[in-house]
């Protein structure tokens, strides 16, 4: 099973959080991306951006895919820590859609900007009203698009809405420094900016840590 | 020989013969060696570039015989042949591809079964020890008197694997890359007791003599040299893959014997192991290569694991295999971590097996999709 949380980085395009991705990362830079799948979006990032990129991953399928995308990736559980890494070793840390999988979040974030000079998370809302109105009149876990497994069989054991992730940035010293909301619609698009945590779908942070 | 699609076909073993006195090779532990022949072959063709070289390197008892069929009797190719050949993952339509037979060998190179010239005698013990490292130094003159400046790649499993990690450290401006599988950074302490029970099985066989043994068939330590080797075959298999193959199968026989003949299939297939490996591989030989195995020691020989890697400039891809005990995951992980807090180019996947230690001489799907994926990258990465 893929370590991302939701299903493929590609539908005929580049999903769209990862698009808004590629669009911040500076050419020629050091990425590392935790939880690469496939390893399609470093993929990208060498074609369109020139970076050196780096893969983490736990799948055996999905690790044998990056290798034959060109990618360099390492197997191992995200949540045996990145202790090996030097501080700042990376100019940015992604984590796509994956942060909802791992067992220990807060690990996982303080270790992603103490490795990179930037982190940048991606992740589904669970907020969104869509989600909202799926809890509130039918009563069951809800299924989206972008999450669309059965409580019984999902990796995604840590879900989280905006507000929440931002209280928790907050909280730990983690500073946002740009947070680009994606809504699923146009009139989402208007509201996104004014109610982020109703009308987001899903949204990019770009993070930094506190105590540099 | 079968017709089989992509392969070598019908191939020789050359040699090649340097470090003439005055000009021995220096060993590790200080001692001098030369002359020193290596038996190899090659497969493919150097490009007008000399850039596309691949030095493969051989486990324990391997030789330089990786791929093809020397006569068309032979009923098995060489050692990694899934590996080697046209459209296979070592592609010889597109690499060069380059194995010798270690120093300390009996199959062509020299080892303490050669003449000694300056007696005119075996060496047998007289022979200098040898380590890893002083194998690899010995490959780099075959590898300067074929033209080559910068390997692609040196790829090897097990003590290969050893020698892959040597080569990036000792000539990190002459290898591009280096894929070791099933290997480790220095041999547990598990290891080199399996090894001590094989070399202890050769030295109590009456006939080894001090090494100084006859080369008839009735002088020969075949006693001591088949235990090793069947205890050797056990370490690289595991639990569950001798459970499929024997189970408790009784070998040509409804009931037990009760005696102490063969009865069960596990007991006839090692013993078949012992016998075969007797007609290839000679007891000194064994004695030596294990040794040097023993001695293999990274974080020992660079004050930590970290430092040995510090200077290594090649993209490293490392296998291990699920099931393999003697050289298991875990060993490759350290290697893993010492190279990313280096921040080298480092991939890394544990394919998941049921073989055991063996299983990367076992043709699989994962090493067919990884291995020419990998090469491919570093092929066109301009590393070379």
């Amino acid at each position: 099973m893929k370590m991302s949380g939701t299903k493929g980085c590609f539908d005929g395009v580049l999903r769209r959080d990862l698009r808004t991705v590629v669009a911040l990362i500076e050419p020629k830079s050091r990425v590392l991306d935790l939880g690469c799948g496939d390893g399609g979006l470093l993929g990208v990032l060498n074609r369109e951006r020139g970076i050196s990129g780096h893969g983490i991953e736990r799948s055996f399928e999905a690790i044998v895919r990056s290798i034959e995308n060109g990618v360099s990736v390492i197997q191992a559980d995200l949540d045996e820590g990145l202790g090996e890494y030097p501080n700042h070793s990376f100019d940015y840390v992604l984590l796509s859609h994956t942060l909802q999988t791992v067992h220990k979040p807060a690990v996982m974030m303080r270790e992603m900007v103490r490795v990179g000079r930037l982190g940048i998370v991606t992740m589904p809302n669970f907020a969104h009203w869509r989600i909202r109105l799926q809890f509130v009149f039918r009563g069951r876990m809800p299924k989206t698009r972008l999450l669309p497994y059965s409580w019984y069989d999902t990796p995604n054991i840590h879900l989280v809405t905006l507000s929440d992730f931002c209280w928790f940035c907050r909280r730990h010293d983690i500073e946002i420094l740009r947070q680009i909301n994606l809504p699923s619609s146009r009139l989402g698009r208007l509201l996104a900016d004014f109610w982020p945590n109703l009308f987001a779908e899903s949204a990019v942070f770009v993070l930094q840590g506190k105590t540099e | 020989m079968n017709n089989d699609n992509g392969s070598v076909g019908l191939v020789q073993t050359k040699t090649l013969t340097f470090a003439h006195p005055p000009d021995e090779l220096i060993l590790e532990s200080g001692a001098r060696l030369g002359p020193i022949t290596l038996a190899y072959e090659t497969y493919g063709k150097l490009d007008s570039q000399r850039s596309n070289a691949i030095l493969l390197v051989h486990a324990l008892t391997g030789d330089a015989h990786v791929a093809g069929y020397h006569t068309h009797a032979d009923r098995k190719p060489g050692w990694w042949d899934w590996m080697v050949g046209s459209g296979r993952p070592f592609d010889t339509d597109r690499y060069f591809v380059v194995c010798s037979n270690v120093i300390g060998g009996c199959q062509g190179s020299t080892g303490p079964r050669s003449i000694n010239p300056a007696t005119g005698e075996r060496y047998n013990l007289d022979f200098p020890m040898v380590t890893i490292g002083d194998m690899v130094a010995a490959q780099r003159y075959l590898v300067d008197e074929l033209g080559i400046d910068r390997l692609l790649c040196v790829a090897g499993g097990s003590m290969g694997g050893m020698q892959a990690l040597e080569w990036a450290i000792r000539y990190p401006e002459r290898v591009a890359s280096v894929i070791p599988i099933a290997t480790t950074s220095r041999l547990s302490a598990q290891g080199i007791a399996f090894n001590q029970v094989g070399r202890r099985a050769i030295t109590a066989d009456n006939k080894w003599n001090g090494g100084n043994y006859g080369v008839k068939p009735d002088e020969l330590p075949a006693e001591g040299l088949a235990v090793a080797r069947m205890l050797a075959h056990i370490t690289y298999l595991s639990e569950e893959a001798m459970h499929a193959k024997f189970g408790r199968r009784l070998r040509e026989k409804e009931r037990y014997g009760f005696d102490f003949s063969i009865d069960f299939e596990v007991e006839s297939y090692l013993q078949h192991q012992g016998e075969s490996f007797i007609r290839r591989f000679d007891a000194d030989s064994y004695l030596y290569i294990s040794k040097a195995m023993d001695y293999f020691d990274l974080p020992r020989q660079y004050g930590s694991l970290q430092n040995a890697f510090a200077g290594v400039q090649a993209g490293f891809l490392l296998l291990s295999f699920s099931s393999d005990w003697l050289f298991p995951t875990v060993h490759s992980k350290e290697i893993v971590r010492a190279l990313m807090v280096n921040r080298k180019d480092v991939t890394f996947c544990e394919i998941p097996s049921p073989y055991g230690h063996d299983a990367f001489l076992i043709e699989n799907e994962a090493m067919k999709r990884i291995v020419p994926a990998f090469l491919n990258r570093m092929a066109s990465s301009g590393r070379h």
